[in-house]
């Protein structure tokens, strides 16, 4: 028995354009590869492609500066690279959504993903930023509707942790055949 | 080749009737420097996220395509985020400046030589990332044109800049970042800034 599989890149990237998004900073991961697609394909969109997640957390800052809404995608692993940077967010109150695709959760295969994985909300938390979880996928756009509205309505970094579960990588092979 | 222009006077002339510019400096010299120069709504001087300078430039740069962005910020600033020269040039805002004031130390820590002290290029570095203009600036008589080019070059700009390694009394912007942040957007803004 098994239900429609429910496209939730495609749901969220709805969401992110009726929220007003118009820029999407990212460093790639497997499991974003659908939704990193539509932005690329959306021409209202502008999409930038860093080279470390910390990259992201200044840009959401100069792109609020400016007067406009921004979105992160990164990977679980990723966390790690932005705590410093968090502090930003905290102390100018800017508003930030990261959609984190996470690793080293139940299924992992690669055992160097599991420590940071298993760290990452409580090191978002640590830096002040809101976590809210997406077990499955029909969580997914829920819960980022929910972050934008949280984030651009209250000034403050909500991060959206899209479990394991949803992404589906349980061997190097999945990874590789993506 | 020792350095001669000195790094105040550099900001200064920089900023220096600047008109409509935008202005992100960088942890931390660049930030008091910028200071020293005149505090202003439209500057918005990092006291943390260190490396993370050009990418807020390039934040705002994408969102205000009519309007030119200056990142100014320092060669340790800078070497710690080389990656956004790579992700700036990806972009190819049209309208953002980076220069660099390369002093060859770390200035807030104890003067310790950086890299640029060592060699390491950043205009070689920016150019080969894909930044066309990118160059290197040692004499104050080169100074007129780097400010013309900051505020009209059109497309992507990158300058190094050498200064001397000097130990300056501190000037210090406002601290409170949530201050820093809102009036930046009500003066650019407007209304919008507290409606968005």
């Amino acid at each position: 028995m098994s239900a429609t599989p429910v496209d939730w890149a495609l749901a969220v990237h709805n969401t992110l354009t009726q929220a007003g998004v118009k820029m999407v900073g990212y460093v790639p991961d497997g499991g974003h590869k659908r939704l990193i697609e539509l932005c690329h394909a959306d021409a209202n969109m502008k999409t930038v492609v860093m080279t470390t997640e910390e990259e992201g957390v200044g840009l959401v800052a100069g792109a609020w500066l400016g007067g406009e809404k921004s979105a992160l995608l990164m990977q679980s692993s990723g966390v790690g690279n932005i705590i410093n940077c968090l502090g930003m967010i905290a102390e100018c109150r800017f508003p930030m959504v990261a959609l984190i695709t996470m690793r080293g959760e139940l299924g992992e295969f690669n055992p160097w993903q599991v420590p940071m994985g298993q760290a990452t909300r409580e090191v978002l938390e640590s830096m002040g930023v809101i976590v809210e979880r997406a077990n499955t996928a029909a969580e997914v756009e829920p819960a980022v509707n929910a972050a934008l509205r949280l984030a651009y309505n209250s000034y403050c970094g909500v991060a959206v942790l899209i479990s394991q579960r949803v992404i589906g990588i349980k061997s190097f092979q999945e990874q590789v055949n993506q | 080749m020792s350095a001669s222009m000195k790094r105040r006077d550099v900001v200064s002339t920089l900023l220096a009737n600047r008109g409509d510019l935008l202005v992100v400096t960088g942890l931390g010299s660049t930030t008091w420097d910028a200071a020293a120069a005149g505090d202003h709504p439209l500057t918005f001087p990092l006291w943390g996220a260190m490396g993370n300078a050009v990418m807020v430039g390039l934040g705002l740069a994408l969102a205000q395509p009519q309007r030119r962005v200056l990142v100014i910020t320092g060669d340790g600033e800078l070497l710690m985020g080389m990656g956004s020269l790579a992700t700036a040039a990806v972009q190819q805002p049209a309208n953002l400046s980076i220069v660099c004031i390369d002093n060859e130390h770390f200035g807030e820590t104890g003067m310790q030589r950086t890299h640029t002290a060592h060699g390491v290029d950043l205009a070689a570095i920016a150019k080969a990332c894909g930044i066309q203009h990118a160059r290197v600036v040692r004499e104050a008589s080169e100074l007129p044109a780097l400010v013309t080019d900051t505020r009209t070059h059109p497309g992507l700009f990158f300058a190094q800049v050498k200064v001397v390694a000097e130990k300056l009394v501190l000037t210090l912007p406002p601290r409170d970042g949530g201050l820093l942040k809102a009036r930046f957007r009500r003066a650019l803004l407007g209304e919008l800034a507290d409606t968005q």
